[in-house]
């Protein structure tokens, strides 16, 4: 296939690496090397899509990202159908399809063109003017309407089957831009020694100088300069474009990773987001040409004189025979000699300026090409591509089949702006440059307003650090002197805007509607606001709107540029947290897979175990008949747990929660409330005292870290002095709620040192649970008989399959929830919502009368907490279950009060509900109404605890019957069974609590399969005990480990360490808390092992030496990191966070695994 | 993505952090003898100043301290760091 346009030779594509692609159907060839737009302009098409707004013929105007019009769909197949890309960036692949957008049923035949013909009523304001009534009409037919006729491509509706990933780095100096100036600031920063960070959002470095193949820097042709000035000290990174400037120095870049190989590695990320924290920052972005504005400006074959120079020098294509250049720079004058001297025909060259370098005439003259000094384009003519242009003097029609047009250049200073430095206006060039600094950047080059190559060369050079010093260029491309824009005069087809179709008739419309600031004419006229955010149109634009008003273009004022420079997809954002990975899923080291599960927060609850065939009422029905009956089984162990230790632990306690634990006796427990200073509740739990200085803390399962924060703040800001040290033990202990009316003759056989005729209600033991330690709860939120045993985490799963054997039957937190709400217990979060303190829920007995002071205590005696219409806790029996956050009326117009709870309750055989209602428990006995989508019901109110109101039920004495030896033994035996399915391995976690494991099998976090590779791989850390120490003394230096005596202690925090050691630590300590069970060690070993964590870790790991740890945040969840070696890490992290670690790590080291087959 | 100077641990992150509020807000020491007004205006009432603004950060992701903080609410600039 002939390319007519391609030149014989010249430019950087491989000619003999022919590219088959597809454009709107058509086949086409081009190159390795070519872009969409070169590859169709080597064909002759220029027309490639339909304006926005009018459905206008739009052709190729630019050869980079500040592209408006050529806008493209790429369609790579199901879910990886990409909109709105464009041609001139669109790198040319084998087998690529593009499409055409916004034109049906093809771009040359596009019925919509008919807006076109509308387009006076289209203008400027058209949308608030036209469509303003009646109001109905704008969403049913007016926005669809325009939906379906305007706009931009379409997204893809199938899921994105892409990866993504995001990096986090840091460097000395990140340089934008690799360009002259950005390679000699890249340069001189890596000489210097300096980590360099180099990005262009281009496939190779070289910016500029790629379509200058003539230009000679210190002696070197400009390929040879670049490759010289690249170097293997820096990070350069193509594809890559920096779209956004974050506080301190943090930088978002967009790399493309795949978008440009006709078969990517699937292991591959399609796009990396980089985070880049820059010490320095320069910015070398260049400059962009602005078009002149002039009607019909915007016909296929009008483009920016240097998008012509560049696809000449680099793609070797010519954009037309027969050419039109209009400019008011000399650079265009240049690509009007190159073009000619290539094979084009130059009709003319038209300069608006009123005198021109004779030396350029001169040289015109030489090559037969005819000058017009003083001369502007008043009007172009064609139907798809244009035909002539029509001048202002001379002539006045010249044919053609191409108009180059330069009207100046416009510094991209993005970035500058984003970085919140100050932009200032140059009157000679009428445009914006960098004015003073407010962060650590320098901007070089175009971007700073320099266009003089050697200047460039020299600022880059200095910017990045180095001495100052000359560069001697030639074969220069030179600009001249720049001219302000020139506005056009108004006049319905002489764009500003192409992308959204804003003309200078509807900036004037906007002006004449007495709209002044550009802030404001932007939005009435969409100027500046399409997906390239008016690079090539906000300059014309501010020029237009100051010569309408007549002010200077400072007092317009500048609107402001904000992140992403150009378009970023979904995917780069979003990096590797999408589905199973958006956020971590925790499970319960019980984790029965026979139940069906209920999200809480982030951990996933047994919800309820159905039988076969059963729905969830039938299952929870049965379920709460076993517990009322026999005897239930629940795993409860994602409440959470904190150890409080301390001598003055008690008097803690006494001053955070409702209660008084100054009186608790060692081996009972007492419910406590949490408030916050406003007196209200924020969480609930039993507290137990296991020692005069040591209590075990439980708080509500989503509670846990807010609790724990609190509790740290008190300690830390409000009672320094107190000698009290909290520690959360949520993951090492695992939780059994055993209870029925058979709970204690089940459990007695299993327990060693613990005799329940001992224990009363709301009373803890610590003792052996089939041989294995356990701090064993006697406490109920059923209302039955019951305990909760709290095993180490890693027998959990083994001991309630020994359990299972008494013939307790599982239920879940569904049924929880009936026996609770049967008893009136309440659920902070459910029965409270922020506004709700003890006394409404009847729980002022809770509250410990005399003690002086507990946070929440003097918010509790205003005023506002008196009143007797407050919200109270109370009951409802209706016909039916209510539904949750239903209103309660009396007359049927005020709410007094809304539904929290609402089930059937099988004990009662009858619906019921918890209520907070307005003067509540004067109201018992009375009746309301709720209103419900089926209409209005009628409620009784009553007491809030339907069942056993007495509570004999669960505080009744236990009758001991001795318990048999040999029954003891039989039960072990039995447990000695390995339990198959379950990841069991034996270790010496055992050791480490204390007491060997007698039976049961050890259960910790077996990872999936993991396949070798030489990156990076995975391994769990050898098993050892593990220890929370605090203590004043240094046993490791601040942000480092250190090994002595045979254990291993983590610096965590200033009075705070992480002991590995087999046996309990000899180490003097204010605490000591046994947490092995609590974590689990990961290692990432291999010379991508930093890299890998770079993927969700935001640290720079430069500066975190051998045997240095932290904690810090990986992806969604808290690690501690430990860098064993250059090439090696250890990860801890809470149990139930470690698939999500490892999950994360597998997808980061992904890359370096061999490549999947092909299908 | 801030990079805040943790006192014990150097500069961080943004999201190893949590914030606590203005800083030297006093809580009575015998609440019992202070007014309503001058309770709700420990509760409540706070400075918000445009500018300078002292304030409570903890590294609840790192060495779990809390730590008082210098930041300009205008720049979000933070000038400094103390135990
Ligand atoms: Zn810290």
């Amino acid at each position: 296939m002939t390319q007519p346009y391609r030149t014989a030779s010249g430019g950087r594509i491989l000619r003999d690496r022919p590219v088959h692609f597809s454009f709107d159907g058509k086949q086409f060839v081009g190159h390795q090397g070519d872009t969409l737009a070169s590859a169709l302009l080597a064909h002759g098409v220029h027309l490639v899509g339909r304006s926005f707004k009018y459905h206008r013929p739009r052709g190729i105007m630019s050869a980079g990202s500040e592209e408006p019009n050529a806008l493209v769909t790429i369609d790579r197949g199901d879910g990886r159908v990409t909109p709105n890309q464009r041609a001139t960036t669109v790198e040319l692949y084998d087998g690529l399809t593009a499409r055409a957008q916004n034109a049906w049923p093809s771009v040359r035949f596009d019925l919509g063109a008919v807006a076109g013909v509308l387009s006076p009523v289209l203008s400027a304001g058209f949308y608030y003017k036209t469509f303003m009534w009646p109001a109905s009409f704008w969403q049913r037919v007016y926005e669809p309407a325009i939906r379906a006729a305007a706009g931009l491509g379409r997204a893809p509706a199938a899921p994105d089957p892409d990866r993504y990933l995001h990096h986090y780095a840091h460097c000395d100096v990140l340089v934008i831009g690799a360009g002259p100036a950005g390679l000699a600031a890249a340069a001189a920063a890596t000489a210097r020694g300096d980590r360099v960070i180099l990005c262009d959002e281009q496939a190779e470095p070289g910016g500029s100088l790629l379509s200058r193949p003539d230009t000679r820097i210190d002696g070197l042709p400009a390929s040879e300069w670049i490759a010289a000035a690249l170097d293997d000290r820096m990070t350069v990174l193509t594809r890559t474009t920096a779209f956004g400037w974050y506080p301190d120095n943090m930088i978002a870049l967009a790399e493309r990773v795949t978008d440009h190989l006709a078969r990517p590695n699937a292991n591959l990320p399609r796009e990396r987001l980089w985070l880049v924290r820059a010490k320095r920052v320069v910015i070398a972005a260049g400059a962009i040409e602005r078009p002149a504005v002039f009607p019909g400006n915007d016909r296929p074959g009008i483009m920016l004189a240097d998008a012509a120079a560049t696809y000449l020098h680099r793609y070797g294509v010519l954009p037309g025979q027969r050419i039109v250049v209009s400019t008011s720079h000399d650079s265009a004058w240049r690509t009007a000699f190159a073009l000619a001297s290539a094979g084009s025909s130059i009709a003319a060259i038209l300069d608006r300026r009123d005198a021109v370098d004779p030396a350029l005439c001169e040289q015109a003259r030489a090559a037969g090409i005819p000058v017009h000094i003083g001369t502007r384009i008043t009007g172009t003519g064609g139907r798809r591509r244009v035909r002539f242009a029509r001048i202002d003097t001379g002539p006045r029609i010249i044919r053609c089949d191409t108009v180059l047009m330069s009207d100046g250049w416009t510094p991209s200073v993005h970035l500058f702006s984003q970085s919140r430095g100050k932009l200032r206006f140059d009157p000679g060039s009428g445009t914006f440059l960098p004015g003073p600094s407010a962060a650590p950047e320098q901007s070089a080059g175009a971007c700073a307003g320099i266009f003089d190559l050697a200047a460039c060369l020299a600022e880059g050079h200095r910017a990045g650090g180095g001495d100052p010093r000359a560069f001697v260029v030639s074969g220069e491309f030179r600009f001249g002197t720049p001219v302000p824009p020139s506005p056009g005069r108004p006049h319905g087809k002489a764009f500003v805007d192409f992308q959204n179709d804003v003309s200078t008739k509807d900036l004037a419309i906007a002006t004449g509607e007495g709209f002044r600031a550009i802030e404001h004419v932007k939005r009435y006229t969409t100027a500046g606001m399409a997906t390239d955010q008016g690079k090539t149109a906000n300059v014309n634009a501010l020029a237009t709107v100051a010569a309408l008003t007549g002010q200077p273009i400072p007092e317009i004022g500048l609107t402001t540029f904000r992140p992403p420079y150009t378009p970023v997809s979904f995917g780069t954002f979003a990096g590797a947290a999408r589905g199973d990975l958006f956020d971590p899923i925790r499970r319960t080291p019980i984790d029965d897979q026979d139940a069906v599960f209920e999200d809480v927060g982030n951990w996933k609850r047994a919800h309820y175990f159905p039988r076969p065939g059963e729905t969830m009422h039938q299952a929870a029905a049965r379920e709460c008949r076993a517990v009322r009956d026999d005897l239930g089984l629940f795993d409860a162990s994602t409440l959470g747990k904190i150890e409080v230790v301390g001598p003055d632990a008690a008097e803690f306690l006494n001053r955070m929660y409702t209660g008084d634990f100054a009186r608790l006796e060692p081996g009972r427990c007492k419910y406590g409330l949490l408030l916050g200073e406003d007196g209200f509740i924020r969480d609930d739990g039993v507290i137990a005292r296991l020692a005069p200085d040591r209590f075990h803390v439980t708080t509500t399962t989503g509670g846990a870290a807010g609790v724990l924060h609190q509790m740290e703040d008190y300690l830390q800001t409000e009672f320094p002095s107190s000698r009290v040290w909290l520690t959360s033990t949520t993951e090492q202990w695992a939780v059994i709620a055993l209870q029925g009316p058979r709970a204690a003759d089940a459990l007695t056989p299993l327990l060693d040192g613990i005799d329940l005729t001992t224990m009363p209600h709301m009373s803890v033991r610590e003792g052996q649970f089939a041989g294995v330690p356990t701090r064993l709860f006697r406490v109920s939120f059923t209302g039955e008989l019951g305990f909760e045993i709290n095993l180490p985490a890693n027998y959990a799963r083994a001991a309630w399959d020994l359990l299972r054997e008494t013939g307790a039957t599982r239920y879940g937190t569904e049924t929880m929830h009936v026996l609770r709400a049967e008893k009136g217990f309440i659920v902070v979060g459910q029965e409270t919502d922020g506004t709700v303190i003890p006394d409404d829920l009847g729980l002022s007995r809770t509250i410990a009368r005399g003690k002086p002071d507990f946070v929440g205590k003097r918010s509790l005696s205003r005023s506002d907490m008196l009143r007797d219409d407050r919200k109270q806790l109370v009951g409802l029996l209706a016909d039916v279950v209510l539904e949750e956050g239903a209103q309660l009326t009396d007359t049927g117009a005020v709410s007094l009060g809304h539904v929290t709870s609402a089930y059937h309750s099988v004990a009662l055989n009858r619906p019921i509900a918890l209520a907070l209602l307005s003067g509540g428990r004067s109201r018992i006995g009375t009746k309301l109404h709720v209103p419900l989508s089926s209409g209005f019901v009628t409620v009784t109110v009553t007491d809030p605890t339907f069942y056993d109101p007495t509570g004999e039920r669960m505080t009744q004495r236990i009758i001991g019957k001795p318990a048999r030896t040999g029954s003891v033994a039989a039960r072990r035996e039995r447990m000695s069974q390995p339990i198959t399915g379950s990841p069991a391995r034996a270790g010496t976690v055992a050791a480490a609590v204390g007491q060997p494991a007698l039976r049961l099998v050890v259960a910790s976090y077996a990872p999936p399969p993991t396949p070798f590779c030489d990156g990076v791989n995975l391994t769990l850390a050898p098993t050892t005990g593990k220890f929370s120490i605090r203590t004043r003394q240094p046993i490791a230096s601040t942000l480092c480990a250190a090994t002595s005596d045979g254990h291993t202690a983590l610096w965590l925090g200033p009075d705070e360490y992480l002991v590995f050691s087999d046996d309990p630590p000899r180490i003097a300590a204010d605490s000591i808390v046994d947490v092995s069970h609590r974590t689990v060690g990961l290692r990432v070993n291999g010379p991508r092992a930093a890299w890998c964590l770079n993927a969700f870790c935001a640290l720079d790991l430069d500066t975190i030496p051998e045997t240095g740890c932290t904690r810090t945040l990986f992806g969604k969840a808290e690690i501690i990191l430990w860098r064993l070696s250059e090439s090696a890490f250890h990860i801890e992290t809470a149990r139930s966070f470690a698939p999500y670690i490892w999950a994360l790590l597998e997808e980061a080291r992904r890359e370096f695994l061999p490549p999947p087959a092909v299908c | 993505m801030l990079l805040i100077p943790c006192p014990w641990c150097g500069p961080r992150p943004e999201n190893e952090f949590r914030h606590g509020g203005e800083a030297h807000v006093v809580r009575p020491v015998d609440p019992r003898c202070v007014s309503d007004a001058e309770w709700a205006d420990f509760l409540y009432n706070r400075t918000n100043p445009k500018g300078i603004h002292a304030e409570r950060w903890r590294h609840i992701h790192g060495c779990g301290r809390f730590f008082n903080c210098i930041r300009d609410t205008v720049t979000d600039r933070i000038v400094t760091t103390s135990k």
